[in-house]
């Protein structure tokens, strides 16, 4: 499954037991905000997801791939506890600190039809680079 | 895997000899299929764990052993606390303490195929299954606390279960050591109303019946013949485990470095085991099997009322509860000594062989019972630990098929609708939350898990009791 605008898009990649998320930007944010949706796309359609309601999150980690894997479990924790499903991501970086918004609602089962959970990011194929036309790729396989 | 990596021992054992910075030798128990069939990763990943301070032996994987994260799926490593032994987060992984129970009915076909689709909905409206699941339970802080340190026995204190139901549980249903404050606000919110849930993935109910037995008098022995219904739980400590998981991992990572620990991959993140961290980890680690052991208690009692309703006269004792994401303190022979070692078992069953002490009294001639979960559309297997398998690789076995492809593969490959309408015909019912979910979890995307048991037979690690094939599954 992938989806976006060639420049600015997130996909999946195989991995034997679990599933690896990639999302590509222009910048190392977008590249974040991008990872965030292939991580809901894991369980459910994104474009499904009604942006109704807004959570605001702050992370910090001593490097650019801890802290992927920070932004991404600290999604997996808040879909789990509150029971929501996040459909659009807006994502500030600075040095190794983040500060992001995800909208999204409470998971209605019927609609969303959510297929698996996500226990958690990993640090398997874990990479946070830039490519040589200048984008941005954040990626690492989480645990289903 | 590319076979000229390694060296045949025999038909089912195959050696990795140490190199670099590898301190063992690494040892995969399978078929020459079976280890063709593994990917690369898997060798990197058996090397990997290798290299870890403390390892004692080997670095093991087992028949079912696929790419997992840090250590392979199937993997069995043991270090040794003493000789600056770690223990890791990525080498118990996520689902901790994720098992499988069985539960005798007394029941046969005939009496399941009347109310067959009627006990599948009952079943699948009394047991919550699929993403975000709640359970009717709801725990405070204190329960929660008190749930972290008891375990099946708590669940059976809050009236879940029967005092016997222990007797056939691992630890017998409480993990000692286990210390709730070592547990973090955050993982025991995630996991305040997930008590008595399946959660999803490959996580099943399943009402088998059993096609084939092998080994007489094994079967008569555990109280199973041809033809006899058993029923299947397979899930783990849910929520809680995945943050403990996750918040210990990157604790790990980010101090190896202080405990001068050169991780060749960050997801074998680990601390030595006499280190705050070490301890801390443990602690929580304990309480997340605390956790599992209470859930699959509380499964079990939703099951039990379900066929209260429907089949009253059936009685559901308990067969056997095994983990397999575990690490656990074990006394083992190395050489001519007895050495106390923590096991790492990830996504591998202990099969602990006759006369062990941590098998019940009653098992104790046979070696514990070993549950082996198949695919919704093909077979589980039970088998019991061997003496040979406490040399081989510290009383463990395979825990499962292992997937062939990925879940993203399988979607493009199949639709729910359909591989739920081609099970009905051959006799499966399936219910579920998520069509996508089925076909993510279609048979055909796992390994054959025939030649998966076979090879751990042929190898000595445990030895065949049951065939079982579903015939009404709940997948979460």
């Amino acid at each position: 499954m992938d989806a976006g605008e060639p420049s600015s898009r997130w996909e999946h990649f195989p991995h034997d037991a679990d599933m690896g998320i990639r999302g590509i930007g222009h910048s190392k944010a977008e590249a974040f905000e991008q990872a965030a949706l292939a991580l809901t796309a894991v369980s459910m359609d994104p474009n499904l997801i009604h942006p109704h309601l807004k959570k605001a999150f702050s992370c910090e980690a001593p490097d650019d791939e801890l802290l992927l894997v920070d932004w991404l479990n600290a999604l997996v924790c808040e879909m789990d506890t509150k029971k929501m499903a996040f459909g659009r991501f807006h994502v500030n970086l600075i040095n190794h600190k983040m500060e992001a918004t995800a909208w999204g609602e409470m998971v209605d089962q019927r609609r969303h039809e959510p297929t698996v959970e996500v226990k958690g990011a990993t640090y398997t194929e874990l990479s946070v680079h830039q490519l040589l036309n200048g984008s941005w790729v954040a990626q690492c396989v989480v645990d289903v | 895997m590319n076979l000229s990596l390694l060296t045949p021992i025999s038909e089912h054992e195959w050696h990795i000899p140490p190199t670099g910075q590898m301190r063992v030798p690494g040892i995969v128990f399978a078929s020459e299929a079976l280890v063709r069939e593994m990917d690369h990763k898997v060798y990197e990943q058996i090397t990997n764990v290798a290299t870890l301070p403390g390892i004692v032996q080997a670095s093991y994987a087992m028949p079912d052993a696929h790419w997992g994260y840090g250590f392979p799926i199937g993997g069995v490593a043991a270090f040794d606390a003493d000789r600056g032994g770690v223990v890791s987060a990525g080498g118990v992984g996520f689902d901790i303490s994720c098992g499988v129970r069985a539960l005798y009915t007394g029941l046969t076909r005939k009496d399941i195929e009347p109310v067959k689709k009627k006990l599948a909905d009952t079943l699948f409206w009394n047991v919550p299954a699929g993403v975000g699941s709640t359970g009717r339970l709801h725990l405070d802080t204190k329960g929660m606390d008190t749930m972290l340190s008891g375990g099946a026995q708590w669940a059976i204190k809050q009236g879940y279960g029967r005092p016997e139901d222990l007797n056939r549980i691992e630890e017998h249903g409480c993990m000692q050591g286990a210390i709730a404050d070592c547990v973090s606000d955050r993982a025991k919110k995630r996991q305040q109303d997930e008590m008595g849930t399946l959660g999803s993935g490959n996580h099943y109910l399943e009402i088998q019946e059993v096609v084939e037995t092998y080994h007489d008098p094994l079967p008569k022995q555990l109280a199973i013949k041809k033809g006899d219904i058993l029923i299947s739980i397979h899930c783990g400590s849910r929520g809680l485990g995945h943050q403990i998981g996750t918040e210990f991992l990157k604790k790990m990572v980010v101090a190896a470095g202080k405990y001068d620990i050169w991780l060749p991959d960050r997801e074998l993140a680990c601390a030595p085991i006499n280190s705050s961290l070490g301890q801390e980890y443990l602690g929580a680690m304990r309480a997340a099997i605390n956790c599992a052991l209470a859930n699959r208690q509380i499964v079990t009692h939703l099951v039990r009322q379900a066929f209260a309703d429907i089949l009253p006269h059936a009685d559901l004792p308990l067969m056997y509860d095994v983990s397999h994401n575990t690490c656990k303190v074990e006394e083992h022979r190395i050489g001519n000594q007895s050495r106390r070692l923590f096991v790492h078992r990830k996504g591998a069953t202990r099969a602990f062989g006759p006369g062990h002490s941590d098998i019940p009294p009653d098992l104790q001639t046979i070696g514990q019972p070993v549950l082996i979960g198949g695919t919704m559309g093909t077979f589980s297997y039970l088998l019991v630990g061997t003496e040979e398998s406490m040399e081989l690789a510290y009383g463990s076995a395979c825990h499962g098929a292992g997937r062939s492809m990925s879940r993203h593969q399988a979607t493009r490959q199949w639709k729910g609708g359909r591989v739920i309408d081609d099970l009905a015909k051959e006799g499966i019912l399936i219910r579920s939350p998520s069509k996508r979910g089925v076909a993510e979890e279609a048979p055909g995307a796992y390994k054959d898990v025939t030649a998966v048991v076979d090879a751990a037979e042929e190898a000595q690690l445990a030895r065949k009791v049951a065939k079982m094939r579903p015939l009404i599954c709940i997948k979460g």
